[in-house]
């Protein structure tokens, strides 16, 4: 059998991902609300340290926590209508096309926008947004791609 | 675009105050180098001289629980009373130690040891018959060795029964510092 994972000491995981979730979440809310968001996002996954039981999957579950603040600030106040990342201070975006892509997702139903947003931004396996998501590997692969027909559809009748 | 310090800062310090940490850290500037310095919700619960965080954050984190953070707030107490005993203004630490993890053995020997005043010094064996089992002077010399909390849990004043320094876990040099910082042992040694 495989030992379980070991879960890393708080300090590792958050030098790891405290910059993407970051750029993550200024895309997602907007520079100026960044800063909420990013320290809510892990003082939540502090608050939720204890209960893991092992350390696979953490950046997937992290993100799953910065799409719920993300969600929860929007439900607080409406992001306004574009969000646009600074392109100066050396920000190397890889991912323009997806930046358009995440906008339009905010209205999908919750599971369906984290699944396209962790597979499509951020490029998780199915197995790790399953994770993230509390569901299985085959729920992630629907939730992604029934969201991604969703979001077909919805720019079809903006058009 | 990272994050920035103030931002990071903040964090840091709100996560301390909610109470969501098992143990908060800090490096302290010293004499003897660098110190990682560690608290828990109970009190000081590490220094240690190899502030290569990896091990010791790991290590740490399996004693006291994953939620290991740096945050210089809940340390700055211990920084402050480390400074002033690096600058020969303070010879007794006035802080909650967190031992609790450790055998009753080794936590009655730390607890002993803890009682060596400044500037004096004591032998393995005596310390060992102190915590009530006089002839377990090697299984001192090794709970020395581990001692989570050197200079605060003063190992570096246990010396051999002859009078030789034996030796440090940070390092003989160290030890000659300290107690050349105490005045037990001359310049020129």
């Amino acid at each position: 059998m495989m030992e379980a994972v070991r879960i890393p000491p708080f300090e590792t995981l958050y030098l790891e991902h405290r910059n993407e979730v970051f750029r993550f979440l200024v895309r997602r809310v907007g520079r100026d609300r960044a800063e909420d968001a990013f320290q809510e996002t892990f003082l939540r996954a502090l608050r939720g340290y204890p209960g893991l039981r092992h350390g696979e999957h953490l950046r997937a579950w992290l993100y799953t926590i910065a799409v719920r603040v993300a969600a929860d600030e929007h439900r607080r106040k409406p992001a306004p209508a574009v969000v646009r990342v600074p392109r100066d201070e050396g920000v190397r975006d890889a991912r323009p096309e997806y930046a358009e892509l995440e906008h339009l997702a905010g209205d999908l139903p919750a599971k369906e926008r984290a699944a396209v947003v962790l597979r499509y931004g951020y490029d998780l396996s199915y197995a790790d947004i399953g994770m993230a998501l509390g569901s299985s590997e085959e729920a992630a692969r629907q939730a992604a791609s029934s969201g991604v027909r969703r979001l077909r559809r919805r720019r079809i009748e903006i058009a | 675009m990272t994050v920035f310090p103030q931002l990071d800062e903040r964090f840091r310090a709100a996560a301390a105050a909610e109470g969501l940490l098992d143990v908060a850290y800090d490096i302290a500037d010293s004499p003897v180098g660098p110190l990682l310095v560690a608290v828990s919700e109970r009190g000081l619960c590490r220094i240690s001289y190899d502030t290569e965080p990896e091990r010791e954050l790991e290590s740490l984190a399996r004693s006291f629980g994953a939620r290991v953070l740096r945050s210089p707030r809940p340390v700055d107490e211990v920084k402050r009373e480390l400074d002033e005993y690096f600058a020969g203004e303070r010879t007794a630490f006035d802080l909650a130690v967190d031992i609790e993890r450790l055998s009753p053995f080794n936590r009655s020997v730390l607890e002993e040891l803890a009682q060596v005043p400044y500037g004096s010094l004591t032998t393995y064996g005596t310390l060992a018959g102190r915590a009530g089992r006089p002839r377990a002077a090697r299984a001192v010399g090794t709970i020395m060795n581990r001692n989570p909390i050197p200079i605060v849990l003063p190992c570096h004043r246990v010396v051999g029964s002859t009078g030789s320094l034996v030796g440090y876990a940070g390092g003989l040099d160290r030890k000659k510092t300290l107690l050349r910082l105490e005045g037990s042992l001359r310049t020129a040694e």
